[in-house]
C-alpha cells in the first residue's frame, strides 16, 4: 500500500494540474464567447454572396457563361489542392485529430490517385502533413483570434492564383465546422472551380426587369473571387470558434477528472492514516498491558 | 413605405433598419435609391454612401462592393463600412499620403500596384469626407480600422 507521503504529494501534484486546467478552461471560455460571435456576425455576409452567386448562375441558360472565368471552368484534374485549416496549438480534445483523420482519408481515398499539394493553415495540419513527407505549398501559422477579411487575404489570393496557374485544378477546403460548444465537426467542401450553389428561393433575376450595373456576367465575374474569399474567411472562424470550444469541453473534462481524482487520493489517504493510527494505538494499548502483567 | 437598408461587411452587420434615401457610389456613377426603386443589382466603387432616417443624415466610408436592391430592401455588401465616428481621422490622412506617394512613383509601379494604389487613394478620401463631416462632436471613440487591401 502506498505511503500517506507519496499520496501526499500525488494529491498537491494533481491539484496544480487541476488550477491549470481550470484557468485554461476560462480563457479558452471567454474566447469562445468572442469567436462564436465573430462566427454568427460573418455568416450573412457569405450567405448572401452564395445566393447572389446562386441565382446569377441560375439565369445563365446554357454553360458557356463559365467561360467568363477561370474560377469556373471544369478542367481535366492533374494536381489537387488541399486547403487544410487547423489549431496551432494542441490541448484542445479530439479536434485536430479529427480533422487531420478526415484529411487522411481524402487523401487515401477521395483523390483518384492524383497528387495533393497542400496549403496549410495552422500549425498541427502543417506538422503532420511534414511528417507524412506531403508536398506543402505554403503554410499559414499564428492567426489571430479575431481576423478580419483583411487578415486572411494572402491565403485566398495565393490559392487563385496557384490555381489559375494551374498549380491545381481543383481545391478542396478541409475546416472544423462549428456547429454548438459542444459539437464541433470536420467539413471538407471544394471550393474550385466553383460550382454554383442551387438557387434557394424561386426569386431569380430573369423573372424581373432586373437591372445590372455594368452587367450580369461582369457582377458575377466580380463576385466570384469575393466567394472564395469569404468561403476561406469562414472556414477560419469557424475553425477559431471550434477550437475554442474544443479546448475549454476538453479543460472542463480535465478539470472534473481531476476533482474526481483528488476525492479519490483523499479518501484513499484518509483511510491508511486512521489505520495507521488504529495500529498506533493498538501497539501502545498491548505495550501497555504487557508492562501492567509484568509488573 | 421606407426602405430596409442592410449594410454587411465580411465581420459583420454594420447597419439594419428602416431609412427613406439611400445613395450609394456605384461604378457606373452614383445610385440615388428612394422607396419603390427597380430591382438593381450593381457593383460599388469605394466612396461614400448615405442614408437619411427622419430628419438624420448618415454617411458611412465604404471600400467597393455589391448592391442588390429588391422589394424595397436594399442589400450592401461592402469590402469595409465605417460610419464618421469610426475613422481615425490622421490614420486617414496618412493613408491618403502613401497612396499618393505611391502614385508619384508611377514608373515604379506594375499595373496591379497601380491599381491598388489608386484604389487605397480612393478609399482615404472618402474616409476623410466621411469623416470631416462628422457634425458636432457626437464622435465616439475612434476605432482602430483595417486599412482597405
Amino acid at each position: 500500500m502506498a505511503s500517506t507521503r507519496t499520496l501526499r504529494r500525488r494529491i498537491r501534484s494533481v491539484k496544480n494540474t487541476a488550477q491549470i486546467t481550470k484557468a485554461m478552461e476560462l480563457v479558452a471560455a471567454s474566447r469562445m464567447r468572442r469567436a462564436q460571435q465573430n462566427v454568427l456576425a460573418a455568416r450573412p455576409f457569405s450567405q448572401k454572396v452564395q445566393e447572389i452567386i446562386a441565382d446569377l448562375a441560375e439565369m445563365q441558360t446554357d454553360q458557356s457563361y463559365r467561360s467568363i472565368s477561370p474560377l469556373l471552368q471544369q478542367r481535366p484534374v492533374e494536381h489537387i489542392g488541399l486547403v487544410m485549416v487547423t489549431a496551432d496549438r494542441g490541448l484542445a480534445g479530439s479536434l485536430n485529430t479529427n480533422s487531420i483523420r478526415r484529411a487522411v482519408r481524402f487523401l487515401a481515398d477521395e483523390t483518384n490517385g492524383k497528387p495533393v499539394r497542400i496549403v496549410a493553415v495552422g500549425r498541427k495540419g502543417r506538422d503532420f502533413m511534414t511528417r507524412a513527407g506531403r508536398e506543402i505549398v505554403a503554410e499559414f501559422t499564428g492567426i489571430i483570434d479575431r481576423p478580419t477579411l483583411l487578415d486572411t487575404l494572402p491565403i485566398s489570393k495565393l490559392v487563385i492564383e496557384d490555381y489559375i496557374k494551374g498549380k491545381y485544378d481543383s481545391v478542396y477546403l478541409l475546416y472544423t465546422q462549428f456547429i454548438n460548444t459542444v459539437t464541433v465537426r470536420p467539413q471538407l467542401i471544394k471550393l474550385l472551380p466553383i460550382e454554383p450553389p442551387e438557387s434557394q428561393d424561386a426569386q431569380t433575376f430573369a423573372s424581373t426587369d432586373f437591372i445590372f450595373e455594368p452587367g450580369p456576367l461582369e457582377v458575377l465575374e466580380s463576385l466570384l473571387p469575393r466567394y472564395v474569399e469569404v468561403q476561406i474567411y469562414q472556414a477560419i472562424l469557424e475553425n477559431i470558434a471550434s477550437e475554442q470550444s474544443s479546448r475549454m469541453v476538453a479543460m472542463r473534462n480535465a478539470s472534473d477528472k481531476a476533482k474526481e481524482l483528488i476525492g479519490d487520493l483523499t479518501l484513499t489517504y484518509n483511510k491508511i492514516r486512521q489505520s495507521n493510527i488504529t495500529r498506533e494505538i493498538l501497539e501502545i494499548a498491548s505495550g501497555a498491558v504487557a508492562l501492567a502483567k509484568q509488573g | 413605405m421606407p426602405l430596409n437598408l442592410q449594410i454587411v461587411t465580411a465581420e459583420r452587420v454594420v447597419y439594419n433598419d428602416e431609412v427613406d434615401f439611400v445613395s450609394a457610389p456605384g461604378s457606373d456613377g452614383s445610385l440615388g435609391i428612394l422607396p419603390r426603386h427597380a430591382p438593381l443589382l450593381s457593383t460599388l466603387k469605394s466612396g461614400e454612401l448615405h442614408y437619411r432616417k427622419g430628419g438624420d443624415e448618415v454617411s458611412l466610408a465604404i471600400g467597393g462592393g455589391f448592391i442588390e436592391i429588391v422589394n424595397n430592401k436594399v442589400i450592401v455588401l461592402a469590402d469595409s463600412a465605417e460610419r464618421s465616428e469610426e475613422i481615425d481621422l490622421s490614420r486617414a490622412e496618412e493613408a491618403r499620403n502613401r497612396a499618393e506617394q505611391a502614385l508619384n512613383s508611377r514608373g515604379a509601379l506594375a499595373p496591379e500596384e497601380l491599381a491598388m494604389a489608386e484604389a487605397s487613394l480612393r478609399r482615404a478620401l472618402a474616409r476623410i469626407d466621411v469623416a470631416q463631416r462628422r457634425k458636432g462632436g457626437r464622435g465616439g471613440v475612434p476605432r482602430m480600422s483595417s486599412d482597405g487591401r
